[in-house]
């Protein structure tokens, strides 16, 4: 039972991580329709920044807390950053294009993003320093669940429940909504679209950054290549949970993060990844819609 | 108020709007009336800056608009209900009525106009915290029709109010498109198929046919035109 509850926990966790990313490939396709590939790279370049940062902190002496806290919000600015110039350069003079085109110009732009950051840094595996310390009062169930999952798993449900709120309640919010609904209809009425869009850019950027830290502090070493597999296991996380919808997302997300931890765990971790996909294209099968998306209606 | 000076728009490379020019006084009810795609909706698009204007003038309040973004086009106080309504769907009625007034901060006024457009639409204001998509056609027009009241305009541009509605809802939708223009002095451009029943209620008219405005006049002389009559009135 306890060997459960361990798979179960590392699910968790590892669910959460997905949905962070996954939430923003959701909310860029439900106002844009556009499956953004770079956004692997988002994460990674977060996962780099909070790395260099954190570094830096250490050295300079800074406490744990401070490291942990200047360096999250670092990576979320510069990911952001990266994120509004990727969909200024490469997608938005693609907006009245053929659907394709900014397709291949956002797998374009996740290679282009590989090779700069393994020309800037290295090929190598870097040490990423441990963020999350164990905690001793996790000491008693520490054989079942880690601190550090503790840790994902309760800054992924702040930042969900913020990011719920935004959403529902404010004026961004709805007008992000009504963009994803109508979008000409929300340029009628006044909303600046183009200021909307970026903002999905940066939001959805800010997350992947924070689940780039988290992850990266868990598992101990980054590379250049890290966003590529995260990236595909996120997007299957949201067409999983059906692309658009966020509840979907994050559902999708748990989903796939059971099912990995319980494939390593009781089949072989070999297998993680064949299960992973082999849920998808079950999903796609079975309901290409995914599990609380709506099927697109085509008017005629 | 508005005047159109030779503009010309389209899509791709359709051109179409060739040569619009006409103009709207303060107070009137204008009506814009030709068969489909002869450039109708399109003019409505080209003042709230959706399709560009590729050449001409677009002028409000004798300031230059068509470069202007759609966003600053509302501001200024131009408001569209587009054809098909273009309800947000999955906002509920209230939300929806919110997003009309989105460009505005003035809580008690916002609070105010809501209020009066729920006494011009009473069946709104019982469905208000139901989502937009589940509304009729007709509800959905009074909607749409209210959500741009919600930022006060000082021009109204209808397109095809009427369309897919039944007669009776279609005449209560221009007892209420007359009674906006009389009460609050909002100046109305009305785009219409239904064109014996826009002429009734409108000042002027003007003729749309392939891009270019082909008549003009009085609405009384439009209705009593034996061209017009011919090719828009069926008699």
């Amino acid at each position: 039972m306890d060997y459960f509850i361990e798979l179960f926990c590392s699910g968790l966790s590892r669910g959460a991580i997905y949905a962070l990313i996954a939430l923003g490939y959701t909310m860029v396709y439900g106002i844009i329709g556009l499956i953004n590939f770079a956004h692997g790279e988002i994460y990674m370049i977060g996962a780099f920044t909070s790395f260099i940062v954190a570094t830096v902190l250490s050295i300079l002496g800074f406490p744990l807390l401070a490291i942990v806290a200047l360096s999250g919000v670092a990576a979320a600015v510069w990911a952001s950053a990266y994120g509004y110039t990727i969909e200024k350069i490469a997608y938005k003079p693609l907006r009245h294009a053929p659907r394709l085109s900014p397709l291949i110009s956002a797998i374009g732009m996740s290679i282009f993003l590989q090779n700069y950051v393994l020309l800037a840094q290295t090929s190598d595996f870097l040490p990423f320093p441990e963020l999350i310390p164990d905690f001793e009062f996790m000491e008693p169930i520490a054989h079942i669940v880690g601190s550090s999952d503790i840790v994902i798993f309760i800054t992924t449900a702040v930042v969900m429940a913020v990011l719920t709120y935004v959403i529902k309640f404010t004026r961004i919010g709805k007008a992000m909504r009504a963009t994803a609904q109508d979008r000409t209809m929300a340029m009628l009425v006044g909303i600046n679209v183009n200021n909307i869009i970026s903002a999905t850019f940066i939001i959805g950027s800010a997350l992947a950054a924070i689940g780039g830290l988290l992850i990266a502090s868990h598992i101990g070493q980054i590379n250049f290549y890290i966003g590529f597999l995260a990236g595909i296991k996120a997007f299957t996380a949201a067409v999983l949970g059906g692309i658009g919808s966020i509840p979907g997302a994050v559902l999708g997300s748990f989903i796939l993060g059971l099912t990995e931890s319980f494939a390593t765990g009781y089949v072989s971790s070999d297998y993680e990844d064949v299960f992973a996909f082999s849920l998808l294209v079950l999903i796609l099968l079975f309901k290409p819609s995914g599990l609380l998306g709506k099927a697109e209606t085509q008017k005629v | 108020m508005l005047n159109l000076e030779n503009v010309q728009a389209g899509y791709g490379n359709i051109l179409a709007l060739k040569n619009v020019s006409l103009n709207i006084q303060e107070g009137e009810i204008i009506t814009l009336i030709g068969a489909n795609g002869a450039g109708k909706s399109t003019t409505l698009m080209t003042i709230s800056g959706v399709v560009t204007c590729r050449s001409g003038k677009i002028l409000f309040q004798d300031k230059e608009i068509q470069k202007k973004s759609s966003d600053d086009i509302v501001k200024m106080g131009i408001c569209q209900v587009p054809e098909g309504r273009h309800i947000f769907p999955q906002l509920t009625v209230k939300e929806n009525l919110d997003m009309g007034a989105f460009l505005r901060n003035d809580k008690a006024e916002i609070k105010k106009d809501m209020d009066y457009v729920f006494s011009l639409f009473p069946i709104l204001a019982e469905r208000r915290n139901q989502d937009g998509g589940t509304l009729s056609g007709g509800e959905q027009q009074m909607l749409a029709m209210s959500r741009a009241l919600m930022a006060r305009p000082q021009l109204l541009l209808l397109d095809e109010p009427s369309m897919g509605l039944a007669p009776l809802v279609i005449k209560q939708i221009f007892e209420i498109i007359k009674q906006i223009n009389k009460e609050n002095n909002t100046t109305i451009f009305l785009v219409e198929q239904n064109a014996n029943q826009a002429l009734h209620i409108a000042d002027r008219g003007y003729v749309i046919e392939n891009g270019e405005i082909t008549l003009t006049g009085p609405a009384k002389d439009l209705l009593s035109n034996q061209e017009v009559q011919k090719a828009y009135l069926g008699i």
